[in-house]
C-alpha cells in the first residue's frame, strides 16, 4: 500500500504510461488534468486534504472521489455534499473519479455505500478547507478569524460584506498542505477526519435539492466515451477461447486454422488460450475459426431440472446464524424445534431461486498496455483501484506500477465479467508485447460471467392456539454469495487466473435475512455448499446487485404473506403487529399510506377460472440501514401465464435524502431490474455447460411488460445520515409481485422466475388437484 | 476485400473491407467512429442501431455491402447545441443509466415520431419490441418518448 503515500512511485508509472495516458482517460478525468499542469502534485496521501480536493485560480473546486458512480448520479451527491461544506454553488465543484494515480482506494462501487461511507473522507476534507480558507481570507484582510464568514466561494468581512477575497485568490492551484487524521484503512471502511466538524443538516442548502447527471447530455448526443472507445497506437483486439464443455481445458492448438487472418495469432499459456489480431473483425473471425482439441472432462454440473435437489442434497461447508462478516453463529436449531413441537400449528414452505447473471448490456471490455516495468489499465470495473492490483499481481509487478483508468462501461451491477476482462487484456498484451483491446461476444457476458447464487429456502413457523406466532425458522442452503470475490485484486478469482494456475480460493460467503420482525422464537440462518466446478467455472458465483436479497427476501416476505394467510390477517397488519414501532414501521405506513390500502386477507374470493384477473401484494425489508416497502399490482393472464406487474408503490427510507431526483431514478432502476429477475432471468444449463449465452436464451423484461407506473414516497430523515440507495429496493421486489400473484390467483409460486410456463404449471397442479378433490 | 463507399451522417467514406464484415465494424475500426456500440452481435438488443434512410437497422448483422442507403448515427442526430426532440427529452427526462444502450432507444423513438407524432403507450411499447435496457431505465424512457411527442406537438401546432 505504500505506493499512495509515494509521490516518486506514481511519477514513474506516468511515465510508464507515457503521454497517451493523458490523452485517453476519461472525458470527466480529461479536463481536470488538462487544467492541471503538474497532474500528479499531489501527495496521494488518504491523511492529506489535498488528496480529496484542490480548488483552481479560478475557485473552481475539484474533489477527488475513490468510490464510483455507475449511472446513478453518485458523484452527483458528491459534489452536492462538497457544495455544501464550502459554500459553494453546485456549478463551482468538478468530482473526478476512477484514476487510480488521481484518487485514493475508497472501494469504488460497492455494496451501495457511494455516498454511505464514501462522502465522509471527503465531507471532512472540504469542512477542514472550509476553515484553512476562513483563517486565509482573514488573515488576507487583516482582520481576526472570528470577524469574517464565508459565502459563494469567498471569505467576507461581517462589518463590511464588500470588503472580500474568493477561494481562488487564496489558494488558488496551491497545497493546504493539511493533515487529516486518517484511519488507516484502505477500502469501504477509509475514513479521514479533519480538526472541525462538518456542518450541521440543517445548514444544508445544496443537499437535498435535484441535481441532474452532467454525463448525460453527451450520452444521449452519442459523443459520450465508453470503454469500448479507448484506442491505444499500436493496439491489437484480443478475445478469450471457451471451452465447449466447462472445465475443458486446450490439449493442442492448431495455429494454421487461423493462418489466412493476416496477422492474427494464438495466446496460449497455461491452460489458457486466446487470439489477438490487428482488427476486431479480424479477431472475431479468428476466434470462431481456430481450431482446438479440447480435453475429455467428466460434465461438471447436475442436470438443469436437478439444480435444487443437489442444492438440498449437498454437505454443507459453512453454516451460520450471523450476517456476512464477522465470526459465524450456530443457529438454535433445538430452540426452534421445541417452540415448533409446542405449537398448536405449524406451516412450512421451501422456496428456490436461480442463477442469474449480470448480463450487462455489453460484454466487458478492457484495455491493458503492459510495457514490462508497468502497466496502463482501461477498464469499465467498477472497482478501478482493485482491478489494477489484480492486474499488477497476474504481472508480477508492484502493485504502484500499475496505473487504473476507470472509463464507463455497459452497466454494472457488482462484480460481473469486468475484472475477467482486465486480467484478460493484461495476459494478452504481455503475450504480444502490444496494448490489447478485448470484448467478448454476447455468450461472455451471459455465459461466462460470474453467476449470482442458486438457493433453496426452507421456511417454518408454529402457532399457538390463538393464531400468535411461537417459533419461526428459515434456514437458507444455497452456493457461496461469492466463491469469486468482488474484490477483483486476487488473479484467483478471475477466469484467466484460474487457468494460469493460481490457486483455488473459493470464498464462503453468505447473508441473512434483513427485517426487524419479533417472533418469541426466532431462527434464520444460512448454510454454504461447495461450487459445482472448482476452477474457471461459468457458474462461479459473485456480488449482483444486492447479493442474496432478492433469494432470501423471496422467501422472507412471502412466507410472511403464507403466515398471514394462515392466520386470516391482512398482510400489513400481520407484519406491523411484528414489527417494533420506528423507521421500519413507518417505511411499510408510508407505502400503505400512498396506495390507499384497504385491509383483507389475500387470496381471491373463488378460484379464478380464466382471463385476466388482477391483485396486489406487500414486502417490506431492511438492507443494513435504509428500509423499503413495496406494494405491486398485478395483472395475471390465467389463459396465457403472462404476469405484469402494472404498479408499483414504493416507501424508502435511506437517512437524510441528498439528491431526490436521482434517488428516485435509482430506485426506479431497481425495482425494474428486481422485476426482470423475479419475472424472466434463470440462467440455462446442461451438465456440460451454461447453455444462457444471449438474449433468447437469457430473456429480460422488455418494453412491453414495464410498469405503467412507480410511484416513490421518499421517508426523508435529515437527522440521519445518508444511507445507500443503489441496491435495497431490489430485495423487496420479487416476493411483492409472488404476493400480489398470489392474491389475484390463489397460486403461491415458490419458484423464481415467475416466468409464463410456470405460471401455466402451477394453474394446471391447482385444477388438477381441485377435481381430485371434487371426485374423492 | 472490396472499395465501397459509405454515407455516414453526411459525409462520403471509400473503405477496402471484406463485404461480408458488419457495418458496426466497418464504423468503428475503418472510420474511427464511437457509435454505434457492440451489444450482442445478434440483433437481439439494438445497442448498434443506426438509422439507413431513417429506417433503424441494426449495425451489427448488416454486413456492410449491403448498406445501400444514407446512415445516420446517434451522433449524426443532434448536438448538446441543437439537439434533435428526443435527445432534449431524454435530458429532460434524465432517462438513462449507465446509456450503453442509448443508440436503439433514442433512434427508435425518432423513427417512431416520425411516422407517428402522437403515439399511443401501446404503440411506443410496441415500436420498442427487441430493445434491452439492464439498469432498467424502461419508465424514464417511456415518459422521455411521451414527453418528446408533446414537444413535437408543440413545434408543429
Amino acid at each position: 500500500m505504500g505506493w499512495y503515500d509515494t509521490a516518486v512511485k506514481r511519477r514513474d508509472v506516468l511515465k510508464g504510461g507515457g503521454c497517451l495516458v493523458v490523452s485517453l482517460v476519461a472525458p470527466q478525468a480529461r479536463r481536470a488534468l488538462a487544467a492541471e499542469d503538474r497532474p500528479l502534485w499531489r501527495a496521494l496521501s488518504p491523511g492529506q486534504l489535498d488528496t480529496y480536493l484542490k480548488i483552481d485560480e479560478n475557485g473552481r473546486v475539484t474533489a477527488f472521489f475513490g468510490k464510483m458512480d455507475m449511472g446513478q448520479g453518485v458523484d452527483i451527491s458528491i459534489a452536492q455534499i462538497v457544495a455544501d461544506e464550502l459554500d459553494l454553488p453546485m456549478d463551482r465543484v468538478d468530482v473526478l473519479m476512477g484514476d487510480t494515480a488521481l484518487t485514493v482506494n475508497q472501494g469504488g462501487a460497492s455494496g451501495s455505500t457511494g455516498i454511505e461511507r464514501g462522502a465522509n473522507p471527503l465531507r471532512n476534507a472540504a469542512a477542514e478547507a472550509r476553515r484553512v480558507l476562513l483563517e486565509l481570507g482573514a488573515d488576507r484582510l487583516g482582520v481576526e478569524a472570528d470577524e469574517v464568514a464565508v459565502a459563494e466561494g469567498a471569505v467576507y468581512l461581517r462589518a463590511d460584506p464588500a470588503r472580500r477575497v474568493g477561494y481562488g485568490e487564496l489558494i488558488g492551484g496551491g497545497h493546504f498542505d493539511v493533515r487529516l487524521e486518517w484511519n488507516g484503512r484502505y477500502g469501504n471502511a477509509l475514513d479521514a477526519l479533519g480538526s472541525v466538524a462538518p456542518k450541521d443538516p440543517s445548514a444544508y442548502r445544496v443537499v437535498g435539492q435535484s441535481f441532474p447527471r452532467r454525463d448525460l447530455p453527451d450520452i444521449v448526443m452519442g459523443t459520450h466515451e465508453y470503454i469500448v472507445d479507448v484506442r491505444v497506437p499500436d493496439m491489437m483486439h484480443g478475445r478469450v477461447i471457451r471451452p465447449p464443455v466447462a472445465g475443458s481445458v486446450p490439449v493442442s492448438v492448431n495455429g494454421d486454422s487461423i493462418g489466412a487472418i493476416a496477422g492474427a495469432r494464438v495466446v496460449h499459456e497455461g491452460d489458457y488460450l486466446a487470439v489477438v489480431a490487428e482488427r476486431e473483425w479480424d479477431a472475431v473471425r479468428a476466434a470462431q475459426q481456430l481450431e482446438v482439441t479440447w480435453s475429455e472432462v467428466e460434465p461438471p454440473f447436475p442436470e438443469m431440472d436437478d439444480l435444487y435437489d443437489h442444492i438440498r442434497r449437498a454437505p454443507v461447508v459453512r453454516e451460520s446464524a450471523g450476517g456476512p462478516w464477522g465470526a459465524d453463529v450456530a443457529p438454535d436449531r433445538d430452540a426452534v424445534q421445541a417452540a415448533l413441537d409446542r405449537a398448536d400449528r405449524v406451516i412450512e414452505a421451501e422456496y428456490e431461486f436461480p442463477f442469474q447473471s449480470h448480463a450487462s448490456m455489453g460484454p466487458a471490455c478492457a484495455v491493458c498496455d503492459y510495457r514490462g516495468d508497468s502497466a496502463t489499465l482501461w477498464t469499465g470495473s467498477q472497482k478501478p483501484h482493485h482491478a489494477a492490483e489484480g492486474v499488477a499481481n497476474i504481472l508480477g509487478l508492484p502493485a504502484g506500477n500499475v496505473r487504473g483508468i476507470w472509463v464507463p462501461g455497459p452497466g454494472s451491477y457488482g462484480r460481473n465479467d469486468a475484472g475477467d476482462a482486465a486480467m484478460d487484456a493484461a495476459v494478452m498484451s504481455r503475450a504480444v508485447g502490444r496494448p490489447v483491446r478485448v470484448q467478448g461476444m454476447r455468450a461472455e457476458g451471459t455465459a461466462w460471467d460470474p453467476k449470482a447464487p442458486a438457493s433453496v429456502h426452507f421456511a417454518r413457523a408454529g402457532f399457538d392456539e390463538a393464531g400468535n406466532v411461537s417459533g419461526y425458522e428459515m434456514r437458507m442452503k444455497g452456493f457461496s454469495a461469492g466463491d469469486t470475490d468482488s474484490n477483483e485484486s486476487d488473479p484467483s478469482h478471475s477466469y484467466a487466473g484460474a487457468l494460469l494456475d493460481w490457486p483455488n480460493a473459493s470464498v464462503h460467503r453468505l447473508d441473512n435475512q434483513g427485517d426487524l420482525y419479533e417472533f418469541p422464537v426466532n431462527v434464520r440462518y444460512w448454510q454454504t455448499i461447495a461450487p459445482l466446478l472448482e476452477r474457471a467455472s461459468p457458474l462461479r458465483t459473485a456480488h449482483l446487485r444486492d447479493p442474496l436479497g432478492p433469494q432470501i427476501h423471496f422467501a422472507s416476505e412471502c412466507f410472511m404473506d403464507e403466515m398471514a394467510v394462515a392466520v386470516g390477517a391482512d398482510p400489513v397488519e400481520f407484519r406491523l403487529r411484528h414489527l417494533p414501532e420506528g423507521r421500519d414501521a413507518d417505511v411499510l405506513k408510508a407505502a400503505t399510506e400512498r396506495y390507499g390500502w384497504e385491509p383483507g386477507v389475500p387470496g381471491p374470493t373463488a378460484p379464478p377460472t380464466g382471463g385476466v384477473v388482477t391483485g396486489r401484494g406487500v414486502a417490506y425489508t431492511r438492507r443494513g440501514s435504509p428500509v423499503v416497502a413495496v406494494i405491486a399490482d398485478v395483472e395475471v393472464d390465467l389463459d396465457t401465464g403472462r404476469v405484469w406487474p402494472r404498479r408499483f408503490v414504493v416507501a424508502s427510507d435511506q437517512g437524510i435524502v441528498v439528491n431526490p431526483l436521482w434517488l428516485r431514478r435509482t430506485i426506479e432502476g431497481n425495482i425494474i431490474h428486481a422485476a426482470s429477475r423475479a419475472l424472466y432471468e434463470e440462467v440455462q444449463f446442461t451438465p456440460e455447460r451454461v447453455t444462457s449465452v444471449d438474449w433468447i436464451s437469457y430473456p429480460i423484461l422488455e418494453m412491453a411488460d414495464a410498469p405503467e407506473e412507480i410511484d416513490i414516497v421518499l421517508v426523508n430523515r435529515p437527522e440521519l445520515p445518508p444511507y445507500g440507495a443503489g441496491e435495497p429496493s431490489t430485495r423487496t421486489v420479487p416476493p411483492a409481485i409472488a404476493n400480489a400473484v398470489f392474491d389475484a390467483t390463489g397460486l403461491r409460486i415458490r419458484r423464481a422466475p415467475f416466468t409464463r410456463e410456470r405460471i401455466l404449471a402451477a394453474r394446471r397442479s391447482a385444477d388438477d388437484s381441485r377435481s381430485s378433490q371434487e371426485f374423492s | 476485400m472490396a472499395v465501397m463507399t459509405l454515407d455516414v451522417d453526411g459525409a462520403s467514406h471509400r473503405l477496402d473491407v471484406e463485404p461480408e464484415m458488419p457495418l458496426l465494424y466497418a464504423l468503428r475500426d475503418e472510420l474511427g467512429m464511437n457509435n454505434p456500440r457492440f451489444g450482442c452481435g445478434l440483433a437481439q438488443c439494438g445497442s448498434c442501431t443506426v438509422l439507413m434512410d431513417g429506417q433503424p437497422i441494426r449495425a451489427c448483422v448488416v454486413p456492410v455491402a449491403a448498406v445501400t442507403g444514407k446512415v445516420r448515427t446517434l451522433t449524426g442526430l443532434g448536438t448538446v447545441g441543437e439537439p434533435h426532440p428526443v435527445q432534449q427529452a431524454f435530458i429532460d427526462e434524465q432517462a438513462l443509466f449507465c446509456g450503453y444502450c442509448m443508440n436503439g432507444w433514442i433512434l427508435y423513438a425518432a423513427a417512431l415520431l416520425e411516422r407517428d407524432p402522437d403515439p399511443s403507450d401501446e404503440t411506443i411499447r410496441e415500436a420498442f419490441t427487441g430493445l434491452k435496457c439492464r439498469c432498467g431505465s424502461h419508465s424514464a424512457i417511456l415518459r422521455a418518448v411521451k414527453r418528446a411527442a408533446a414537444t413535437l406537438s408543440e413545434q408543429e401546432g
